[in-house]
This record gives structure tokens, sequence and C-alpha cells, in this order.
């Protein structure tokens, strides 16, 4: 560790506790001592509830400490947060843009507030909005700019002023792994020509990677710290790939592999094959009973799996018992037969309009039964209303959307009878019980009497949930449940989820995909959207749209080969890909 | 029958969560009842048109008998407070003007002489007309003194009036304002837990999870309905209660057909509260909406100002305004003990407004875009 003379932020002993819902106390920050150097770009990583956003808002000096020290610039934070917040700037999750007003006019408003003169304001933007490639767009309200530029106005916004800390708080969250590149390269640009200090909180890990130093947090607690490359060596030694064998998908080893916690850290399939980490002290030869002579090689760690170690151990160490991936849910449902292999969503010529935009253009695509289908693309790129339109939320313009047997159009109520939905926030009643959520939605469709009973029963045992609790104060991961056990209850043969993971930890979004490859193997159909593209290996196929267009569909492995020169992981395929077809159109365009 | 049955069973179930997603919250609870019990009182107390109180200013330019004893009947009525005995008639604008009387009366110097000869003598009341209807009220009070002065002095005019107030016997503004109150305050609530009841699920995310279940457009409305009906409804009665017990304000028609009038009222407005919501798309609209509507509602209503006197093209416009004949109805079989026959004119406007607001808003639930 360097002197304290460099270091922009020294944190001793930092706590910091909320009241929670139920009455009790969380310590959000708990007991935290760091330092983080001038002049070089850390990142804060840790699951959801970690504490990163708590420990911003007390660098930013919006919230005080219950105890502990705290200097930034030099300065107590504590003490005289006005001097701090003059020389640093702080981007929130969910930065205040103003909707109704234009780019430019945000842009304005924001040197004002913060008292930019005017000489400096004419550079100052047109740089600004030349990194954000925002210079076109100047007139447009931002309300009207898609989550990824809206993302990259805010950085913009909280850069009108040349801080001497940037502060920014998951600026990543929800945004597409084009729009995710683009903040990145300009995160990076002011690093590297102005010398910025930055700290960043993210829970992608190959941003971590970009960092020169990295905190891994969780419940409140500093779990390591390092660069990249030496935190990444504690994995040394016992990251492998497993080959399935021939012919059978990666995701069904990948469930046997993480079904046993006794001999395997992690397990997640990337590109047809299984990535690993096995404990240290897990018997080689239980080992390999496990892979069932799966063929299995060493590759390279990766801070990921670093990361994914230090999560496990530190909650074997709080719980004393691994994260296993709630293997209740791995109780198969009894499906009806038939239907044998006829497809169960067939999507024919589907065109959806808005005044004179066409959001999603003469798309076609079948989905077979027990298939895990992957819609994936850019924000704004009409993956949105292509979901919406399916699960009926939303009526076609034009063309064919046969459900389960039925035409959406004409037969919608029996259609969506046969559909489970699971949306991307939480979208069940609050103030009501989890039984009386579970009950209501039961009986929409059409359960009642010993039916419902039973099968309220058996959910709440399944997914585990308490039946008396409000469903409002219940933590993330179990209203995430809740929303499974409600889009399960009429035990339907297709499912919908909309990003399901997002905002949830790595840990659990483990347990969540255990869930659904169980209900794939069971027949049960899941259509599923995300933006996490590592998600994608899970499914058996998956379409990229963009601009409504469909750009690609098939297999995660044939998307990646169709991507082809950058057929490293999903996250560069899929770049490739959108840019292609992005390049494309404006040759058409330029054209005609 | 058995798909029949299916059918009611999902729409009872949604109209299950919606009670209970009303009734579990306890402040939401609180809100639910005690506006209407709050507002009806304030109304009782606080609304009236009454007079009981007038400081009055007395310029007596003929001291003798004849000046006292109408002063004393004055004084007497218990309603008329001698607040200034002025000394000259320059004196008048002051009080008046400070708000200190409400009136000024001037016996002229030659009163008594020219009682005594039996030669008419006029008496000054200057009246605060800032407030017309009261000054209306008080100048009506003092003729009314002066005359029984006058007869008690053997002067008998030749024209009589002999009033009777039907259904109002002593005219009491409080038994001409609080019926249509049962219309009324609770329209302002059923409009607006109606208004709310898609926006919130709108807002909160919930109405897409609605929406993906089989429930159709129609058992959509009727579970949200249905709940803001009976709620509504409940709220009419404890207003109804009150007047009735509280206020002891006797009804002269039946209780079944009050019902009958409120319930048809009470679904055009649950109609045009729906109609906001599945407008709306957050609940902040909603309110704007609603809070938009309600004023002119009540002014076109014909509760505080009569529609008869309202220019020809208002009072066309009071017939999509449902409130107004509720509070026909309400007013009709509560003070005149109204029959079927003679308010049923008046169902024929409500059902109108409940015909056109209810299948739109259960059309605008699903073409509605978010």
């Amino acid at each position: 560790m360097t002197s304290s003379g460099n270091a922009i932020v020294a944190v001793e002993a930092l706590r910091r506790t909320f009241e929670d819902p139920g009455g009790g106390v969380i310590a959000a920050v708990d007991d935290l001592s760091m330092m983080v150097r001038t002049g070089q770009l850390t990142a804060l990583v840790g699951p959801d509830g970690a504490g990163k956003t708590t420990l911003m808002r007390m660098f930013a000096g919006l919230l005080g400490p219950d105890s502990g020290s705290l200097r930034v610039l030099g300065i107590d934070v504590t003490a005289d947060p006005q001097s701090v917040q003059d020389r640093i700037s702080y981007m929130p999750q969910r930065f205040g843009l103003y909707e109704d007003l234009s780019v430019q006019e945000n842009l304005t408003l924001y040197a004002d507030l913060h008292g930019v003169p005017q000489d400096q304001r004419r550079e100052r933007f047109s740089r600004m909005l030349e990194m954000t490639d925002l210079t076109r767009f100047t007139g447009r309200p931002a309300g009207k700019l898609s989550g990824g530029m809206k993302q990259k106005l805010g950085l913009a916004c909280t850069l009108v002023r040349s801080p001497d800390l940037l502060l920014l708080d998951e600026p990543s969250v929800g945004v597409d792994p084009l729009s995710r590149r683009d903040l990145w390269t300009i995160v990076q640009q002011l690093v590297d020509e102005e010398h910025l200090s930055v700290i960043v909180s993210t829970a992608y890990m190959d941003e971590a990677e970009r960092c020169a130093q990295v905190f891994v947090m969780n419940r409140g607690k500093l779990l390591a710290e390092g660069a990249p490359e030496s935190l990444r060596t504690r994995a040394h030694g016992l990251t492998f790939t497993a080959v399935p064998p021939g012919g059978t998908p990666a995701r069904e080893l990948q469930a046997r592999l993480i079904d046993a916690p006794e001999l395997i850290i992690d397990a997640v399939p990337v590109g047809g094959n299984v990535r690993f980490i096995r404990r240290p002290e897990a018997d080689p030869v239980r080992l390999s009973d496990l892979l069932r002579g799966a063929r299995c090689e060493a590759r390279r760690e990766e801070l990921e799996d670093a990361f994914m170690m230090l999560l496990q151990q530190h909650h074997e160490q709080e719980t004393e018992s691994p994260a296993t991936p709630s293997p209740a849910i791995a109780v198969a449902m009894p499906r009806t037969a038939g239907g044998g292999d006829k497809p169960v969503i067939i999507v024919r010529d589907l065109v959806r309009t808005f005044g004179d935009f066409t959001a999603v253009a003469s798309t076609s695509f079948d989905v077979a039964r027990g298939e895990i289908f992957g819609l994936l693309g850019p924000n704004g790129a009409g993956k949105t209303t292509t979901f919406r339109m399916l699960c009926g939320l939303l009526p076609a313009t034009s063309g064919r959307l046969q459900v389960a047997g039925r035409n959406l159009r004409t037969a919608g109520a029996q259609a969506r009878a046969r559909i489970g939905y699971v949306s991307q926030r939480f979208a069940l009643y609050g103030n009501l019980t989890v039984r009386n959520n579970l009950e209501f939605f039961g009986g929409a469709y059409g359960l009642r009497g010993k039916a419902l009973k039973a099968r309220v029963e058996a959910s709440l045992a399944q997914f585990g949930l308490d039946a008396s609790a409000k469903s409002g104060l219940l933590p993330a991961g179990y209203k995430q449940r809740l929303a499974m056990a409600t889009g399960l209850l009429h035990e339907p043969d297709i499912l919908f989820l909309d990003e399901p993971t997002s905002g949830i930890d790595p840990l659990a979004r483990r347990a969540f995909w255990r869930t659904i490859t169980a209900l794939a193997k069971s027949g049960v159909t899941i259509i599923v959207t995300t933006h996490f593209m590592e998600e994608a290996e899970y499914c058996d196929r998956i379409a990229i749209q963009d601009a409504g267009q469909m750009l690609a569909l098939g297999t995660p492995t044939e998307v990646r080969e169709q991507a082809a020169e950058a057929a490293g992981d999903m996250n560069s395929a899929f770049i490739a890909i959108v840019e292609r077809g992005r390049a494309r159109r404006e040759a058409q365009g330029a054209a005609t | 029958m058995q798909s029949l049955v299916s059918y009611l069973a999902r729409t009872l179930a949604l109209v299950r969560k919606e009670l209970l997603a009303l009734l579990t919250d306890p402040s939401s609870r609180v809100l639910l009842f005690t506006p209407a019990l709050m507002q009806s009182l304030l109304f009782g107390y606080g609304a009236t048109y009454d007079l009981t109180y007038a400081p009055y200013a007395v310029l007596n330019q003929s001291p003798g008998v004849a000046a006292t004893e109408l002063l004393a009947r004055i004084d007497g009525t218990g309603v008329f407070k001698r607040v200034a005995t002025l000394t000259g008639s320059n004196q008048i604008a002051g009080v008046i003007e400070s708000g200190d009387a409400l009136l000024a009366i001037t016996i002229p110097p030659n009163f008594e002489a020219r009682l005594a000869s039996g030669q008419q003598v006029p008496l000054q009341v200057v009246l605060d007309g800032r407030n017309s209807s009261t000054a209306g009220l008080a100048a009506a009070y003092v003729s009314s003194i002066v005359a029984s002065f006058n007869a008690s002095r053997g002067t008998t005019p030749s024209l009589t009036i002999v009033r009777r107030a039907w259904f109002n016997p002593n005219l009491e503004s409080r038994w001409n304002l609080m019926p249509p109150l049962i219309a009324s305050l609770s329209m302002i609530q059923t409009l607006m837990l109606a208004a709310l009841s898609v926006a919130r699920e709108r807002e909160q995310g919930t109405f897409d999870q609605l929406l993906v279940t089989p429930l159709t457009p129609l058992q959509i409305l009727i579970g949200k309905a249905l709940p803001s009906i009976l709620v509504g409804l409940i709220q009419s009665t404890i207003i109804f209660l009150i007047i009735r017990f509280w206020f002891e304000i006797p009804i002269n028609g039946s209780v079944g057909l009050l019902y009958l009038g409120l319930f048809m009222f009470t679904v055009a407005s649950v109609g045009i509260g729906l109609s906001i919501s599945a407008l709306s798309l957050t609940m902040q609209q909603a309110m704007l909406y609603t809070f938009m509507l309600v004023m002119p509602l009540m002014l076109l209503s014909g509760q505080l100002t009569p529609v008869g006197n309202m220019p020809a093209i208002l009072q066309v416009a009071t017939y999509a305004n449902p409130l107004r004949f509720g509070i026909d109805v309400v007013r009709r079989v509560y003070l005149e003990g109204a029959g079927l026959s003679e308010v049923a004119f008046d169902f024929v406007p409500m059902l109108a407004v409940s015909a056109m607001t209810v299948p739109l808003a259960a059309w605008l639930f699903r073409n509605r875009l978010a």
C-alpha cells in the first residue's frame, strides 16, 4: 500500500447501518477500511446489497457514517461535505435527467447548477457531446433517448465541469453491451487524457478487469482487494473447461456440476462447454465420477472465477453451508404428453408499428416444446415489443402469432391461460401477503377450491416461501422466487421471463438458472430476454434483434460462428453482429 | 354451466383481491371512511345560509318611546346585536367599511312626531352588500320586524302574505344542503378510488401481470368496478345515517328507491373514474384528471346554485353530469317523497353516461399503449 499522501479516498473502520422494513438493523457498510489511489480507475465490485451504493453516497457526502473516519481528497467528509462536493462529480444509478428538456438544455442546466463559467462551456460541451456521440441529438428531448444514450447523457451532465474525483454508481446497469462499451471508452479516455481519478461500482467482471485496483465487497464487508491480475491468482489451478459428450447440451452437464457443491464452487455453460471451478480439497476420484467421462481441460483463471470463489467462501463463513442452487425446485413437474414435436410458438411475418415507426419488422420463428429461447438485442431494438406481443400484452399490427396451439389474436384468453409471465421488476401486489398473491393469481387462472389450495401449498413449499409475509417487504431474491411461483402456479406450457436476473447477485442467478434448466427438462418452454450475454449460453436457441430486424437466430454456437472473427465470447459476438447489421443498414440507406 | 361458474369464480378472485388490497392497509382503511364522516359533520355544522348573528349600528336622531320600542324589538330577536351607537351620519361609512356592522339603521329626527300624527316615516337601513345573501336576509328580517311593529300600532296593511314552505317547513338551509351530500361527497371518493385503481397497477407494473392472465377486459372491468361501487354505497350510507339520525332530517320517500338511484349514480361515477384510470399512465395523472373534473361536476350539479339559473348552454352541459341527476333523485326522494315514476327521467342521463364510460374503460385496458 502506498503512503496516504497519494490516497484520494481514505476509509478507516467505516460503519453505516439502516433499519430494515422488518424492524431489525442491517449494516450496509460494516467496519470497512480501504485506501483508493489518485489518478487511476478503481472498481467496487460485489453483488446487490453489498453496500456499494451506500459507500459511494458516503464518499459524496450525501450520507453520514455511524462511526469511523472517511477522508476524500484529504478532507473529512463528515465535517465538511460541501468542500468535497465542490470538487467531485457523482453519477447515481438513476441519474436525474429532465426528460422534457433537450440534450443541450440538460447540459446547460447542469452547467448552470455547477456554476461552470460561460467561456469554458463551449469547449466542454462540444467535447462531451463528441465523446458521447450525442452531437446529432442535441435537440432531442432526453426522455426520447434510448436507455444507453440516456446513461451517456447522464455521464456528460456529470462531467460538465472537470472534477478531481468521479464517482460512478453502477453506470452500466440495464445498459446493452454496445452502450456499455461506449460508456467505458469514455471513462477510459478521461483517465488516460485528464488523469482523472474514477471510482466505479459494477456487477460486471469484465468491467472490473479494466481497473487498476479492485475492491470486492459482500454484505457490507471488504472481502479482498488488489489489482485484477493478483486477485485472479486466487483461483489458480482450480479452473477447468469440461466438454460435454457429443450432442448433449452444455447446460445438462452444468446442472450436474452445480448440484455438487461439495466438489464444485461454480459452473457455467460457455460456448457449448462448461467452465467450472473445483474446490481445492475436492476428491479427484469423485470429481471424475461426476464428470462421467466428459473431457476436461485446465484453463486460465479469470477475475470472475476469483470473484465467485470469494463470494462462495464468504457465504459459507456466514451461513456455514454452501450456497446450493435450491434443489427443491429441481422436482420435475409432470407434463401432459401430447403435441409431440410440434412447435408451441409459431411466429410468422410479425409486424408492429407505432405511428410511422416500425418497432418490429416482419419477424418469423418457431419455438419447440421444452426449448429455452433467448431474445437478445440492444436497448430499443424491438425485443421488448416482440416479447410483449408474444405474451399477449401488445396487439400485433399484422402477422400470425400462435401460442400453445391457439391464435393469440382470436383466442387470446385461452392462449394466455397456457402461459406464465415473470416481469422484469417485481410486479406483484406489495401490500398483500405471499398467500394472498398466490391465491389471487391462482384464481385468475381458474384454479379454485381444493385444487387451488393444493397448488398454493405446493408452491410455498417448493420455493421456500413464508405464506404470511408481506410481499413488498421480501428481500429481492425472495421477491424473485415469489414471482416465479406465481408464474408457475397454473403449470403453464410456456414461461415468459423478462430480464429476470437483472439486479440479483451472481449466486442467486446460478440458482435461478438451475430452476429454469430443470423446468425446461420437464417440458416447459421458456422464452427469456436478458442483458447478460453469458446467460444466453443457457439457451437452446437465441435470436438477436436490432432496429426491429432479426439479425441472428440459432444455437449460441451457431450465432457465435455467424460472428466469425469475433467468436470469442457471447458479448463480442453480440456486438459484432449488431454492428454489422447497422453498417449494412447504413449502406442500404446511403444507396437509396 | 361449468364455464359460467369458472367465469364467475375468476372474476370473484379479482374482486376479492381488490377488496383485500383496499382493506389490509390500515391507512387506506381509515381514508375510506373517515372523510365521509368528517365532511358530513362539517357540512352539517359549518355550511348554513341561516342568519344567526347580525351586528348592527344605530344612529338614533329621535330619542323617544317609539324609537326605543323599535330598537327593543330588533335586539329582542337574538339575531341582531348592536355593536355601535352613532352620533352622526358621517360615521355610517366607517362602521360598514370596517365590517364591524352588517347594517346601520338610521332613525330620522322627526320619527316620534310624525308617527304620533299618523304620518309615514322612512327608516333608513344601510347594508353591507359585499355579502349579498346575508345582507338580503338581514334586510328581510328587519322588514318583518318593522311589519310587526306596524301591526302592534294598529296600522294594518291592506295585503298580507301567509307563508307555507313545503318539504322544509322552517326553511332551514341544512335541509336543503345536506341530503345532496349523500351523492356528492361519496362521488369524490368513488371517483378517486376508481381513477387510481388501474393507474396504480400501471405505475407499479402489476397491470401487465394482470393482463397476461386469462381474465378478459370485461372480467377486469367487473373486478375493478364492484369494489369501488361497494365503497361508494357504503360511504353514501354513512352520510345518510348521519343526516337522518344525527341531524334528524326526516326522509319522506322510500329508502329502496333512494338506493336504486344511488346505485345508478355510483355506477356512472365509477365508469368515469375507470375511464380516467385507463387513460392515465401514472397515479399523478389520474389524480390531476380527477381534480380537474370534480370542480365542474360540483358546480354544474345544482347542489349549491339552481341549474335553472344557469345560461342555456351550461344547462345543456349538465345532462352529461351524473351528479346533477344523482342529487335530483336524492333531494326529491328524500325531501319530497317522490315515487319511481316521478324520478324515472333522472335515470336516463345517468344510464347514458354509464353506457359510454364503462365500455370505454374496458376497451382502454387493453388498447391504451403504455
